[in-house]
């Protein structure tokens, strides 16, 4: 070897130090370079990593809980041991932002909601890009096959210049929950359209009845995405390619007036504070006619102790808008922190836990709508399955037209509040399209100054 | 003379002795002292500084000066959490001081059950106030809520409650008043039961009527536990975090939203932390100006007294 070195012409040899540097730089992204340069050849093998530790940081919900619940079976798989800590949602953003920024967080893998976190993360480049061990035989699980997710979960794991960031786990495509027992007294059928839609409420609103014909999120920062669903259907964006808003565009005002009418019309009285529990609250007690929000709180709709409509739930896909029919998405995944030095262990845990046993018992366990398309077939076959077929169709047809319901920006959460007053403002008779000038008008300096820092 | 002089040539060393001791006190204050510069002065000192910075969590900080604070002036938001803010204090203090007060004057009789009464008049304040918010929330529900049923039941129209820009903070003060009344009958109470027999007997001699007792004499000689009870609510009515962020999260749209709820958000939902250091160093100097008021009054109450 030595020998051969020092007979070599001197480019030679600059250009073979020069090729195994960049095989040393991407193996460099990997702890432990050398133990995978050994298994190089080899088939992927779970035990890899065994005896390392990972920390994971997961938001408190039962998909949260059922990873936790199941961290034994990834322990005795890989034989790597999981410290996880789990906090509630607006917690686990804060406690993000603070550990990331201090360069040092406490742990290698994170739990993220693509519609809140994705481009904060991204623009501080605080995970790692997951494409050298998707790429790398020894490193894919087989059972890591993407043909078998959805093309929106796929859509929010990857940046635009395609690097791949994390893998999702859950959807939450929005689609409307209506009442077919008012619907039938009343001999309305499910609308297809916008139009329809505001007719159906019109027709099924019956205050005297105490039922209102539509009930959605009117709170402030809540209500954004009941909006964005339907400017998503009018056409309309969030942004131009050069970061400017069209949240005040025709499109957008025109939603914002379906929004105030559906709402303040049709809507429950009070409904400018209703979040997503009291209007599930008013449709379980059968009265409300509609409800647009997440597929994901269907949960107890179907459950005799806290519904008054067990078998009486409509399952609606998100009517069509006069230029698109979209479900707006929001969805969430995990990531591998970039400051992490287990990268390799915390790439299995990934794995496992967007596997298809995983994706399968989060369905069964009514956690959430699986990114894995293989999970439905898989769980409708088991017996204590219970989400009715409706359901399970809404959703496959809802994720094929989903496009996320909250613009891809740092500051989500001020844009939500910022919006969502105007909005509020709106059920309480502000002119559309003035409140929604006003927000756009105070949000662009916000969204410039996110993108220019 | 002579006495006097001994005691005086006397005292002179002694005081001496005094001022040496005092030096070696002001040694043992030093911890204290330290304690408080670290967690209190710098604390302080440092918001201050950050105050002149635009700063973003994850953005680079430019120093702005006053910048932050003339923001807030012209801030229309800002500006209305100010008065959401003093709007509920007012009320959130008036009520379960007319109430508190009420409830001590009818405990501190004798009769039946009392021990048994009071003890069950002083549970709310025991809750967890989180656990009391949701357990409102609940019942302020417009179409599932109780208090609706309530109203509804006795031929009243029913109310919005919090789901009204109108109603929210009278809504969010019934629950402050039903939290903390408790609080001041307690200290009303121990006010009463401390008060002198004679005054009431000269009075009665006198022809006093009961409303006039407790005009003249009674209401005189508890304001100073009043005042102090006045005090300790203005402060938690100020700081009141916790049942508005549950309850109603500042809305509909703005309306409840107090100037710790607008504070928060620019701090943990908006990490814009140069603003919200601006924000809480107005916050500081409303409470600096409302305790000397309040010490003001007190001082008063005492003279009076």
């Amino acid at each position: 070897m030595t020998d051969r070195t020092q007979s070599e012409s001197p480019d030679a040899r600059r250009r073979r130090l020069l090729q195994a540097g960049a095989g040393a730089a991407a193996l460099g992204m990997l702890p432990g370079g050398p133990a995978l340069n050994a298994h190089a050849q080899n088939a992927f093998d779970w035990k890899r990593f065994k005896g390392q530790k990972i920390e994971v940081f997961l938001v408190k919900s039962p998909r949260g809980d059922l990873l936790t619940k199941y961290h034994k079976e990834f322990e005795e798989l890989t034989g790597i041991e999981v410290g996880s800590e789990m906090t509630p949602e607006q917690q686990q953003r804060q406690k993000a932002v603070i550990e990331f920024n201090s360069g040092n967080p406490s742990f290698d893998v994170i739990a993220l909601s693509y519609h809140v976190q994705k481009r904060q993360f991204a623009k501080n480049n605080w995970l790692t890009d997951v494409r050298p061990f998707i790429d790398d035989k020894s490193m894919a699980a087989p059972d890591l096959d993407f043909a078998d997710f959805a093309k929106g979960g796929l859509n929010y794991a990857m940046e635009s210049d395609g690097r791949v960031m994390s893998l999702p786990l859950n959807l939450d495509p929005w689609v409307v929950y209506y009442n077919k027992e008012l619907f039938a007294a009343k001999n309305v059928a499910y609308p297809k359209t916008f139009a329809e839609m505001l007719d159906a409420a019109a027709k099924l609103h019956d205050a005297s009845a105490g039922v209102a014909g539509f009930v959605a999120r009117g709170l402030k920062n809540a209500n954004v995405p009941v909006w964005t669903s339907f400017m998503l259907g009018y056409g309309g964006q969030f942004m131009d390619a050069n970061g400017k808003l069209l949240t005040d565009s025709p499109a957008a005002i025109e939603a914002g007036k379906m929004y105030q009418a559906l709402l303040a019309k049709y809507g429950p009285q009070g409904v400018a504070g209703f979040n997503w529990n009291e209007s599930q609250t008013l449709f379980l007690q059968g009265k409300a006619a509609m409800w647009l929000d997440g597929i994901g709180f269907a949960q107890p709709l179907e459950d005799p102790a806290k519904s008054r409509i067990v078998g009486k739930v409509g399952y609606g896909v998100m009517p069509a808008g006069p230029k698109q029919q979209v479900s707006a998405l929001f969805g969430d995944g995990e990531g591998i922190s970039a400051y992490s030095k287990k990268k390799g262990p915390a790439w299995f845990y990934l794995q496992w836990a967007s596997n298809k046993a995983n994706q399968t018992r989060m369905l069964q366990a009514a956690a959430g709508a699986p990114v894995r398309n293989s999970a439905y077939a898989a769980a409708q076959q088991s017996s204590d399955f219970k989400a009715p077929k409706e359901w399970v169709d809404c959703m496959l047809k809802s994720a094929a037209i989903a496009q996320p319901g909250l613009p891809v920006i740092s500051p989500v959460t001020e844009f939500r509040d910022v919006f969502g007053v105007a909005l509020t403002n709106m059920i309480n008779g502000a002119d559309p399209a003035t409140e929604l000038r006003k927000a756009t008008a105070e949000f662009q300096p916000v969204l410039d100054k996110s993108e220019k820092a | 003379m002579s006495r006097s002089v001994a005691t005086i040539t006397a005292a002179a060393p002694r005081a001496g002795f005094i001022l040496r001791r005092r030096r070696g006190y002001r040694l043992l204050t030093i911890p204290a002292m330290l304690v408080v510069a670290a967690v209190i002065v710098f604390p302080w000192l440092f918001t201050v500084y950050m105050s002149a910075f635009d700063w973003k969590i994850g953005q680079a900080a430019h120093f702005v000066g006053l910048g932050n604070y003339a923001g807030l002036v012209t801030n229309q938001r800002f500006l209305e959490s100010i008065v959401h803010t003093f709007y509920f204090t007012l009320l959130a203090v008036i009520f379960p001081l007319v109430l508190g007060t009420a409830a001590a004057l009818i405990f501190h009789r004798r009769f039946r059950g009392r021990g048994v009464l009071r003890a069950i008049f002083t549970m709310p304040m025991m809750a967890t106030p989180v656990a009391i918010a949701l357990v409102w929330t609940m019942m302020f529900h417009p179409q599932q809520g109780v208090l609706n049923y309530l109203l509804t039941s006795i031929g009243l129209p029913p109310s919005l409650w919090v789901y009204s820009p109108k109603f929210v903070i009278p809504s969010l003060v019934i629950v402050e008043v039903w939290h903390w009344t408790p609080l001041v009958m307690l200290i009303v109470l121990g006010g009463l039961a401390s008060l002198p027999t004679e005054p009431y007997e000269s009075a009665r001699l006198d022809g006093a009527t009961e409303w006039q007792l407790f005009r003249h004499v009674t209401l005189p000689l508890i304001m100073p536990f009043v005042v102090v009870a006045a005090v300790i609510r203005t402060i938690d009515a100020v700081k009141a975090f916790d049942t508005i962020y549950v309850i109603s999260q500042g809305g509909p749209g703005t309306a409840s939203e107090t100037i710790n709820l607008y504070l928060y958000l620019q701090a943990f939902a908006f990490y814009n932390i140069g603003n919200a250091s601006a924000v809480v160093v107005v916050f500081f100097a409303i409470i600096v100006a409302l305790a000397l008021l309040l010490l003001h009054v007190r001082e008063r109450a005492r003279w009076a007294a």
